[in-house]
């Protein structure tokens, strides 16, 4: 049985739906992500496990039992704001006592559990300070701190690194996965942030519009995007409109408009004359000066660059088809003593293996 | 650096000159009043007089017969009757009952104006000092014809009273009125700085408390009171001091019974005219309620930070 599960549930704000007939489950020990844009929903969905909105319909289960009418200080559900929400007048180690005291926990044994969680979020030393005497990155541990203290069996967290800077961000997954091997309990995170998504998460939710668009694990959402708006919004993406001529073992032929012919993957549900778009990742690109006739498993496309990006660790380059299509491809600099490989309007290769690219129905 | 010590003493300048005048100096005055003799025909016995030969100001007082001009005898006196510190002890009584019943009153009324949608706060404010715009007296005035024995008030009360078979009360120059009719008076003064810390409460601590378990009365106690405490001292403050020093509402509604210290200070300068004790008076209450307002900055100090 899983741990939670939400069944078709929706919610709606006047006449404006925000969570549209979403249904699925986490399983316990699990790191689930929901993922999404702006005002897809996420937070009313979160909400709503915590207790503080009711679904218009639908069900809640957590641990197979319904929570419906159950008051958010009755579920064994805790919650780590994006504003963190700490108790100003209350030091590090009383804000952490506050969920155990609430819990009636025996007044000894509250002492020792504050000890053990401030060791695992790395914050002994700060336990007498207040939450204004803290820097951002602390706050943060103090309220998953806070929030994990009494071990719910669901820990809900709101973006909680939006507000950190990308350096401390990155420090602070690592930690949060750490964190979540290290106590077990069940996470459902939000984030709008898809890298922070693909990093951290078993699986993933992508929502738009109030709907769960994918859920799988990172790798198939980022390698098999079921739709033109998951492979947009996870990571850089190739968006070719295409349509498919022919279908024959094991491959698809795609006429990718204004550029010609392509081959697939079939994926389900594609019949020949079914138009899409190919979905196609940058670094999936072959990119040369010239590049050696592979076997008859690659395209090939012949174009100019149009752009190029330094990133640093690798290069963008935009590559122009011959009849203006915008391709992009990236390059690791990995040779030693060379930035970049081309320039501004360098003629040059693209190639991808069949299976590279994903085709989607539109 | 220069030019910013100037700026500093620009800035804080005229304040502490304003102080200067209108606190120090006459309070220093009042000090050194208290020492001193009443004059003859009240008022205080004079340190310099016009000499008639000379014309001249002079000093009366010298180091030979300073005895003459300086007493302790003041303070000897406030001290050695003890209907002076009962008078204190019954002040102290009535203002404190008239802050806890303001703060009792003003709290809610206060959440309720915070919490209420925001384009209504403003008349909401404004009904609550409405009163000032009508006079001090008048509005004490009224309350004499509403607690008098021919008000619809007391008619009405003493007629629910003869029911259940107690007998007539008197409402009008009564302990009751006194304290009834400073709460009134003072209300506002607790409900404004009460006001203006709740409505600056950010309602995310509350989820994040109910979110961690804890109940309504839970959340009220643990979250939204400790962080209203600003709020309580510095409505008690605005609520406390002027009423211990109130004499026009005891004068008017108090009756002989009513009476509180002002009163006395009232009377020792106006009637009486004996400044000298009338000074003793009122420093002693200004050293009383500096006492209570340091006792309350050390129990409100005392060790939080280690606490569990
Ligand atoms: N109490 C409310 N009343 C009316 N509309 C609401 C309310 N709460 C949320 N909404 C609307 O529901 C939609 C979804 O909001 P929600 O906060 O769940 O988005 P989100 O996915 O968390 O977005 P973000 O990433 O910006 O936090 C938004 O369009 C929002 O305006
Ligand atoms: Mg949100």
């Amino acid at each position: 049985m899983a741990l939670l599960e939400i069944r078709d549930v929706v919610k709606t704000f006047g006449d404006f739906t925000a969570v549209n007939h979403v249904s699925l489950s986490v399983e316990a020990g699990e790191f689930f992500t929901l993922l999404g844009p702006s005002g897809c929903g996420k937070t009313t969905l979160l909400r709503m496990l915590a207790g503080f909105e009711q679904p218009d319909s639908g069900q809640i289960l957590l641990d197979g039992k319904n929570v419906a009418g159950v008051p958010p200080e009755k579920r064994p559900v805790h919650t780590v704001f994006q504003s963190y929400a700490l108790f100003p007048h209350m030091t590090v180690a009383q804000n952490i006592a506050f969920p155990l005291k609430m819990a009636r926990v025996p007044q000894a044994d509250i002492k020792a559990r504050v000890d053990e969680v401030l060791d695992d979020v790395r914050l002994t030393q700060f336990a007498t300070r207040f939450p204004h005497e803290l820097s951002g990155g602390q706050r943060q541990r103090v309220a998953i701190a806070r929030a994990l203290v009494n071990r719910p069996r669901l820990l809900l967290l709101d973006e909680p690194l939006s507000a950190l800077d990308a350096k401390l961000r990155e420090e602070m997954q690592i930690e949060l996965i750490n964190l979540q091997k290290e106590v077990g309990i069940t996470f459902v995170y939000v984030t709008h942030d898809q890298g922070e998504a693909l990093a951290l998460s078993h699986r993933i939710a992508v929502m738009n519009k109030g709907q769960v668009a994918q859920l799988d694990v990172p790798e198939t959402i980022y390698s098999y995007p079921n739709s033109r708006f998951v492979a947009d919004f996870i990571g850089q993406c190739n968006l070719l409109d295409a349509t498919v001529v022919a279908i024959d073992d094991g491959k698809m032929k795609l006429e990718i408009e204004g550029v010609g012919i392509a081959e697939a993957l079939p994926v389900a549900g594609a019949a020949v004359g079914a138009r899409g778009t190919l979905t196609l990742r940058p670094e999936k690109i072959k990119l040369g000066a010239s590049l050696p006739a592979g076997d008859d498993h690659e395209v090939h496309f012949k174009g100019k660059v149009h752009d190029c990006l330094f990133l640093g660790d690798v290069t963008i380059y935009i590559v122009e088809l011959d009849n203006g299509t915008l391709v992009e491809t990236m390059l690791p600099n990995a040779a030693s003593g060379r930035a970049r490989f081309f320039d501004d309007n360098d003629q040059v290769e693209l190639a991808w293996r069949f299976d590279a690219g994903h085709f989607v129905l539109a | 650096m220069r030019n910013n010590r100037l700026a500093k003493w620009l800035i804080s300048g005229p304040p502490l000159l304003y102080l200067l005048l209108f606190f120090a100096i006459p309070s220093a005055i009042m000090a050194f009043a208290a020492f001193r003799f009443p004059g003859d025909y009240g008022g205080l016995l004079p340190l310099m007089d016009v000499n008639p030969d000379t014309g001249k100001t002079e000093l009366l007082i010298n180091a030979a017969n300073f005895r003459e001009f300086l007493t302790l005898e003041n303070f000897a006196r406030f001290f050695q009757e003890p209907v002076f510190f009962e008078l204190f002890i019954k002040s102290f009584w009535y203002a404190g009952l008239t802050t806890v019943i303001c703060l009792v009153l003003a709290y809610p009324l206060a959440w309720l104006i915070a919490r209420s949608p925001k384009k209504h706060r403003d008349l909401l404010v404004l009904l609550v000092i409405l009163p000032f715009w009508s006079n001090f007296l008048i509005r004490v005035y009224s309350w004499m014809i509403i607690l008098g024995p021919q008000g619809y008030f007391a008619r009405s009360i003493n007629a629910v009273l003869g029911v259940i078979g107690v007998g007539p009360v008197q409402l009008l120059f009564s302990h009751f009125a006194v304290i009834l009719v400073l709460v009134y008076v003072h209300l506002p003064f607790m409900v404004l700085p009460l006001y203006a810390n709740l409505e600056k409460h950010d309602m995310n601590l509350l989820d994040a408390a109910q979110d961690l378990g804890a109940n309504a009365w839970q959340r009220f106690w643990r979250i939204t009171w400790p962080l209203s405490l600003p709020g309580v001292w510095a409505g008690a403050a605005l609520v406390f001091i002027p009423a211990l020093g109130m004499f026009a509402v005891p004068d008017l509604v108090g009756g002989t019974d009513g009476i509180m210290i002002g009163n006395l200070i009232k009377q020792q300068f106006l009637d009486s005219r004996d400044w000298p004790f009338g000074s003793v008076l009122s420093i002693m209450l200004t050293l009383a309620v500096l006492m209570l307002a340091g006792l309350a900055t050390l129990i409100g100090r005392g060790g939080k930070r280690n606490a569990l």
